[in-house]
């Protein structure tokens, strides 16, 4: 599944760098997020590899790389975190740090837009509404 | 053409290819790791044919005898039929000795059958009561004895009942090996980072020692940690192994142990590191370690959960 993809100009995905740049990424994001005072509580505690490979998969679909995500998926998954408090500011705030590791890896402005138009689309079920 | 039996099942093959390739050849998952005689990670049990002696070089007599050999240096010239030494059987052990070696530390020397392990692997012990505890494996495959470091924990029951009615002799069932927590041979350049607290260092005690007899000659650092100086149970050895290895470093420390090693590696790069003992503070380390710029993959990590 390619998300925003057309026949004419290669797709999102493929134009971020496919799963390479998904691997460039994962680790720098997964790093901001642990260190962030806003929302690292949110990640600690928690077995790192399997937080890893969940990343790597929310990069994948904000990529508009191959995932099966669905809505009902994204409700279950953070429904604990919900919870614990997690608000639209949390949600922002990982928007942004995905922001800064794209800006990081040198990915231009107009993908990175992109990228966090698709992350943005998950925001209700994330936060369960 | 010569054939190898593996079970039921028959392969053929030329005369100078090793067991463990003809295996490999035809997709049997058997355990192997440096393919070198050095690591006994292959060993097999031949039940029929002729078993060539350098398969067995450096075996114990008792093992020869039982037909036990190395995959990786057998190269058959006729028939052979050979079966796994099945990891999750029970393996009957007797204890050969119980030292104090620290004031809440004890060394548990087993006899066992013989069975392929990785040092820093654990096995869990099991009595004939059904009381069982995994602990971490201090030896290496190949050495006389098991060896293990048991913490002595005011209601620990396998530690109370090691001190107090364990004697030499006493027979024992393991269960195992388990872990993933070893040295992988074929980088023998890479910094290596050991990092434990407590008995964390059994099992790092034997990756090391597997590390040197691997060869390894980049850089490798040990840090234990205790909450006295007297719990650093292994200083005289390892001081030792430090003398006879310059690229070996041991650094025991009573300070918290995640900044002794953050003051030596504030920017650990294309390290890998082995992380034993406290899940708390395992989980810290790698967390720190990961934050660092390490990457998660090349973090091994055991962490003693506690039972009582």
């Amino acid at each position: 599944m390619h998300i925003m993809s057309n026949t004419q100009s290669p797709s999102l995905f493929d134009q971020l760098g496919g799963q390479p740049a998904i691997e460039a990424a994962v680790d720098i994001f997964y790093r901001k997020v642990l260190v962030d005072d806003r929302i690292s509580r949110f990640f600690e505690g928690v077995d790192m590899d399997r937080q890893r490979s969940k990343q790597k998969a929310f990069l994948t679909m904000a990529f508009g790389g191959p995932v099966n995500y669905s809505g009902k998926d994204m409700r279950n998954g953070h429904a604990h975190l919900v919870k614990m408090g997690l608000n639209d500011s949390h949600f922002d705030t990982v928007i942004e740090l995905l922001g800064g590791t794209l800006k990081e890896l040198g990915v231009a402005d107009g993908l990175i837009q992109q990228v966090a138009t698709i992350a943005e689309s998950t925001r209700n079920d994330v936060l369960g509404r | 053409m010569p054939t190898l039996n593996f079970q039921s099942q028959s392969f053929p093959f030329d005369s100078g290819e090793s067991v463990l390739d003809t295996l490999l050849r035809n997709g049997v998952p058997v355990s192997y790791s440096c393919k070198a005689g050095n690591c006994g990670a292959c060993m097999l049990r031949a039940v029929d044919g002729e078993i060539p002696a350098s398969a067995q070089a450096g075996l114990k007599d008792s093992w020869i005898a039982k037909g036990y050999f190395l995959a990786c240096c057998c190269r058959p010239s006729d028939h052979l039929a050979v079966v796994p030494l099945d990891a999750d059987a029970r393996i009957a052990a007797t204890i050969a000795d119980i030292t104090s070696i620290a004031v809440d530390v004890l060394r548990l020397r087993l006899r066992t059958e013989p069975f392929a392990f990785r040092a820093g692997q654990y096995v869990t012990v099991s009595l004939e009561n059904g009381l069982a505890r995994s602990y971490s494996i201090a030896s290496l495959p190949g050495e006389e004895y098991l060896e293990m470091h048991i913490r002595l924990l005011p209601n620990g029951r396998m530690s109370n009942w090691l001190r107090n009615e364990a004697q030499p002799g006493s027979p024992l069932q393991l269960m195992g090996p388990h872990g993933d927590c070893f040295y992988t041979p074929g980088q023998a350049h890479r910094p290596l980072l050991l990092i434990g607290t407590g008995t964390g260092l059994a099992p790092l005690y034997g990756i090391l020692r597997d590390a040197l007899r691997n060869g390894h000659h980049g850089p490798i650092h040990l840090f234990h940690g205790a909450r006295q100086p007297a719990g650093f149970y292994l200083n005289d050895g390892l001081s030792a192994l430090a003398r006879e290895h310059t690229n070996f470093q041991y650094t025991p420390t009573i300070s918290p142990i995640d900044q002794t090693v953050a003051e030596h590696y504030p920017k650990p790069k294309e390290t890998s590191a082995f992380l034993c003992g406290d899940p708390t503070l395992v989980q810290l380390l790698r967390k720190k370690l990961f934050l660092a710029g390490m990457d998660l993959r090349d973090i091994h990590a055991d962490a003693f959960l506690p039972s009582t």
